[in-house]
């Protein structure tokens, strides 16, 4: 590992080369954030053309590119990344370790993303244009119906996923070998905990994606027919593989929401986290049966009778350990000592929308009714109130909560309280319509309605537009915190924060616990 | 194999990229096998066996009647003329039935269809059994000739009493060019 | 009347400010027209009640919190983080609560599948982008058709005022009878498509090469509306279901003019028709079926230009093969099944005559009826 003592490298080849997990993970967090902005992009050209009945803007055919590389874009370049990018700067520093476990492959697993990213944009170029297929990209529209350009997705969809997949072995391999003597599991923050188990969840379904990908590839190439009828496949078949990692996918992004808000809420409540192990296990709970509910995005292919029973039955299950979840944050809160800084807003922001997202997802887990909501925008409304509200304002929460620990400096928080403002109402008003228009039966994926969800689709876009603009805000506010913040030397910043990494200078230096820190002193958890 | 004592996190890291690799090969050689397997059994998708149905004939159960309607579809770009010769049949569990499809080649090439067999209610495919089926082989037909394809089945007197209609949807799909390969219906 | 189109127009002016216009719109799910809708649609207001009520308790515990627990009234925080107690009773409660929706939710559900016993079947089939209705009689021909979105292309694209059904009308409906159990046999024949009537209370999947079924007891006459529901393609928005619920004898009336017309239709093509009836039926049939890819001016998209095509100006037998048996590979289907003799005939001499194609071939119901048979 060389000589300890010394400093980042100079210009580029600080970031080519670099091996350290703060480096890598603010390349993560700025990478996710310009693919933020740019499947923002393509969501703003979405609600443009829906802002009234009729086209306007775009053909329909771009259309549905822009809806599958928005849903991509966001997903495995926004979300997935800007957690890696957060693990990355703080389990280390929250399990005292000096670094991750394999730093050499920590830099591959980040310099392989963008290439991915830019051969996906590339296809926005090609004959045929890019993917238009929905980012679920069934077969066959996906396969003997698609562009040329799905070639091209699909290296991409593979890209990713091993970026993934070294991402979350590294992240394995640290929390597994590199806590600080006295550190054991039950004593881990539970951002740790949630990414150690979101990270197996990667292992096990990440290589599933790739398997589906691969039989597309070799379905469109080599003749073999996994998905076409014609040759005795089965179009359903990819949809089983699909959801199989489809929907553990969904737990991928939300459990490290759930860490990022499980040590923001005690903090400022300035009180421990309400049930730590409840939380912990509820956490493992939701992992094991994201497995076997895989199907209730599935409900209207025609499965037996049996299937959709077994399918609801354990859907439903999983509002349990959800619900203690909720309930165990509220608890929290109650009979602490709150106040309301910038990541507290986020994070209550999370708290009610993500209830209020997992309360429609609890409709939708029945059957039956789910035949009137499946593939409407009451689907679109509810993954928008657990992905957006949830990951998203838990991330942001995250970036205001930490920014101060990684940069020395502190946010302007005034701006920062503009900005959760303008998200929750943009965000409200953009989504809680489209709850109505879809029960209306405003099908999802469509460039044009009909008139009668012509008023609440204006109010959609025009949200769409303020929530948008905020993150212009945020932008401003993280730069100009990096560039010119009122510098923070206290190093516990916030002063109910707990945990390894406030006990840290502030700034965090470039290198952190080169000797491991004592656990006994410090309190078990946040 | 690789012990590393500088960097511990290696021999974890070793193993985790085996499960990575064991899920990948868990799609191919268990995910699509297992679903094949669970659409004979369970008859997802209304999928019926590829192969003929041998078993010793079976006692006519001539207390009970079932429907049986037959349907022809054609796939995207398949311009064969292609209908089952009667939409609809009263058998008894356990008769042996014969019945005849009608298909055409309006094109002046010879081209080669596969007909792909699914049953509603999906419930009912495992307790229909084809002893006989154009479905089980390609149908290559030349250009502007004409054929008529039989069909035997026999419907299990083990089938749910609450079942009283079973629908047998044909779809032919063009696979001149796909041919060559072997393909077996399901 | 006239005092309704007033009031409609009123209605349309007041839609320009969507504040305003708020109590015209629907926010909730339709019971519809079905008992098993009505059965949905209490199985919904169930389970979004007892999550209101669940929220309200949350959302109210965590309200007071945020009042009375502050810092900045100097309210000190106090320690405790775990209890065994209320941790199991959480757990348990919801169970139990869950376990009281499973089991309206079960009935339900073994209700729509409850398949057999139907009175009339239905074969509905999907196709990008336009439907196909097939009724399958026990005896006697089948009755076929397909249902085209009728919307103009003057309306999408905002040229003209968008009609009351804008995006949800089309060109033939479904007709179905009231009081009967009727079954829909859904299937595809290119990609996945969804066919999805909220009021009837019927979403399923269309699958290429495999049959799903699904089944609707209509109450009441009516029209009904509905989408395709699974992304199909670019058109995906542009293939509506529009279904007619009349009375059973209305019904058999219906069915026996639509085999009168299919006689008709057989008829038609044996009689020759003027340059210009060709030219005004070709260039509606263009609109309906061709525009979408091939474009206004036949400038194409999707598909090939038209305008200058050497297919639309050369070779007679060439052109019509391409229209009557689509072209394998690619987005140009096979139309030959979808219009008469009469249609196809009229929509192939439009091509060769519009968009500056001034070939000057007028093709008639006969050529085309020859034509199919080689």
């Amino acid at each position: 590992m060389g000589d300890h003592h010394h400093g980042p490298a100079k210009g580029l080849s600080r970031w080519l080369f670099t091996t350290n997990h703060k480096d890598i993970g603010t390349m993560y967090l700025w990478f996710s954030f310009a693919m933020f902005i740019l499947g923002g992009t393509f969501a703003m050209i979405i609600r443009a053309e829906l802002f009234q009945p009729g086209m306007q803007l775009v053909e329909p055919g771009f259309f549905n590119q822009m809806t599958t590389l928005h849903g991509l874009v966001m997903v495995f370049g926004a979300i997935m990344p800007s957690f890696v990018g957060l693990a990355n700067w703080l389990i280390p520093m929250m399990i005292g370790a000096p670094d991750m476990a394999l730093p050499r492959m920590n830099n591959w697993s980040f310099w392989i993303l963008p290439p991915g990213f830019l051969m996906l944009a590339s296809t926005l170029f090609m004959e045929g244009g890019a993917p238009a297929f929905g980012w679920t990209f069934y077969a066959p529209l996906s396969t003997t119906y698609a562009a040329p350009s799905v070639t091209f997705f699909i290296f991409a969809i593979h890209v990713l996923g091993i970026s993934s997949i070294m991402g979350s072995i590294n992240i394995i391999a640290t929390i597994m070998n590199m806590r600080a003597p006295g550190m054991t599991y039950m004593k881990m923050p539970l951002f740790v905990w949630t990414w150690f188990i979101t990270a197996f969840l990667l292992v096990a379904v990440m290589p599933v994606l790739a398997g589906a990908v691969t039989m597309m590839l070799m379905d469109i190439h080599f003749g073999t027919s996994f998905f076409s009828a014609a040759g005795g496949g089965d179009p359903v078949l990819f949809q089983h593989i699909f959801w199989f990692f489809g929907h553990p996918e969904v737990y991928i992004i939300i459990l490290p929401a759930f860490g990022v808000v499980s040590q923001v809420i005690p903090a400022f409540s300035r009180k421990p986290l309400f049930g730590y192990a409840s939380m912990v296990y509820a956490t493992a709970a939701i992992a094991i049966l994201s497995f076997v509910v895989w199907a209730h995005h599935m409900y209207t292919v025609g499965m037996p009778v049996a299937g959709e029973l077994f399918f609801m039955y354990a859907t439903m299950l999983i509002a349990v350990p959800t619900g203690v979840k909720v309930f165990n944050w509220v608890s929290t809160m109650w009979r602490g000592s709150l106040s309301f800084e910038t990541p507290m807003l986020f994070s209550i922001g999370f708290l009610v929308l993500f209830t209020i997202g997992g309360f429609t997802g609890l409709m939708l887990s029945i059957a039956p009714a789910d035949f009137q909501y499946h593939d409407t925008y009451f689907v679109v409304a509810h993954f928008h109130y657990v992905m957006v509200a949830g990951a998203v304002f838990s991330m942001t929460s995250a970036v205001y909560f930490w920014l101060p620990k990684w940069t020395g400096r502190m946010y302007n928080e005034t701006m920062g309280k503009v900005h959760f403002w303008i998200s929750f109402v943009g965000f409200n008003v953009t989504f809680f319509p489209q709850h109505f228009v879809g029960l209306a039966g405003m099908p999802r994926r469509v460039p044009d309605y009909a008139l009668q969800f012509a008023d609440f689709n204006m109010m959609s876009s025009i949200g769409a537009f303020v929530y948008g603009a905020s993150q212009i805000m945020f932008l401003y506010n993280v730069i100009a915190t990096i560039v010119s913040g009122e510098k923070v030397s206290d190093e516990q910043v916030w002063d109910g924060a707990e945990g390894l990494e406030w006990t840290l200078p502030t700034p965090a230096p470039y290198h952190t616990f080169e000797v491991p820190p004592k656990i006994e002193a410090t309190p078990a958890h946040g | 194999m690789l012990r590393l004592s500088r960097n511990p996190g290696a021999d974890t890291a070793i193993k985790l990229a085996a499960v990575a690799c064991a899920m990948f090969a868990f799609v191919f050689v268990v995910m699509v096998p297992l679903y094949d397997v669970l659409c004979d059994a369970l008859g997802i998708n209304g999928k019926t066996s590829g192969v003929a149905y041998t078993a010793v004939p079976a006692v006519v159960d001539t207390s009970r009647e079932v429907k049986i309607q037959f349907i022809a579809t054609n796939n995207d770009g398949m311009p064969w003329e292609f209908r089952p010769q009667v939409t609809q049949l009263t058998v008894h569990p356990g008769a042996a039935t014969d019945t005849i499809f009608y298909a055409a080649n309006p094109t002046s090439l010879p081209m080669i269809a596969q007909a792909i067999p699914s049953v509603t209610p999906s419930r009912a495919a495992g307790y229909f059994h084809k002893t006989e089926c154009f479905c089980f082989n390609q149908q290559p037909l030349e250009g502007l000739a004409s054929t008529e394809m039989p069909l035997q089945f026999v419907v299990d007197q083990d089938l749910p009493k609450d079942i009283r209609t079973i629908t047998l949807s044909y779809t032919l799909f063009d696979v001149t060019t796909m041919a060559g390969s072997t393909i077996a219906a399901r | 009347m006239s005092i309704k189109k007033s009031l409609m127009t009123a209605g349309a002016t007041l839609s320009a400010l969507p504040i305003a216009a708020l109590a015209q719109n629907q926010v909730n799910m339709s019971p519809g027209v079905t008992r098993v809708g009505a059965e949905i649609y209490d199985l919904h207001m169930l389970i979004m009640i007892i999550c209101i009520v669940i929220g309200i308790g949350v959302f109210g515990v965590m309200l007071y919190s945020i009042v009375y627990h502050r810092k900045s009234k100097g309210y000190v925080a106090s320690q405790f983080h775990e209890s065994t107690k209320v941790e199991i009773a959480w757990t348990v409660v919801p169970f139990l609560i869950l376990i009281g929706m499973a089991v309206p939710a079960t009935s339900t559900l073994l209700e729509v599948y409850d398949n057999d016993d139907a009175e009339l079947d239905i074969l509905v089939t999907g196709h990008q982008w336009k439907w196909r209705y097939e009724y399958l009689n026990a005896e006697g021909e089948n009755v076929s058709f397909f249902s085209n979105l009728a919307t103009p292309q003057e309306e999408i694209y905002n040229s003209e005022a968008k009609g009351e059904h804008y995006l949800l009308e089309v060109d033939e409906p479904l007709v179905i009878p009231v009081d009967t159990k009727v079954r829909f046999l859904i299937t595809a024949n290119d990609v996945i498509h969804s066919w999805w009537v909220p009021e009837i209370a019927v979403k399923r999947d269309a699958i290429p090469g495999f049959i799903n079924e699904a089944w609707s007891k209509v109450d009441q006459e009516g029209i009904y509306r509905g989408q395709c529901t699974e992304l199909c393609g670019s058109y995906h928005g542009f293939m509506p279901i529009v279904v007619h619920a009349v009375s059973q004898d209305e019904f058999q009336g219906w069915m026996s003019a639509k085999r009168a017309d299919k006689d008709a239709q057989i008829a038609a093509s044996s009689v020759d028709l003027s340059l210009d009836a060709l030219m005004t039926e070709g260039e509606s049939v263009y609109k309906t079926q061709c525009l979408a890819c091939h474009g206004g001016q036949g400038e194409g998209g999707v598909g090939k230009a038209i305008s200058g095509s050497a297919i639309a100006m050369g070779d007679l037998g060439v052109h019509l093969d391409v229209g009557i048996k689509g072209v394998a590979g690619t987005a140009m289907q096979a139309f030959g099944e979808q219009l008469t003799d009469v249609e196809m005939a009229a929509v192939i001499t439009y091509q060769r005559n519009a968009f500056g194609n001034n070939t000057g071939d007028v093709v008639q119901p006969s050529d085309v009826a020859q034509h199919k048979q080689g």
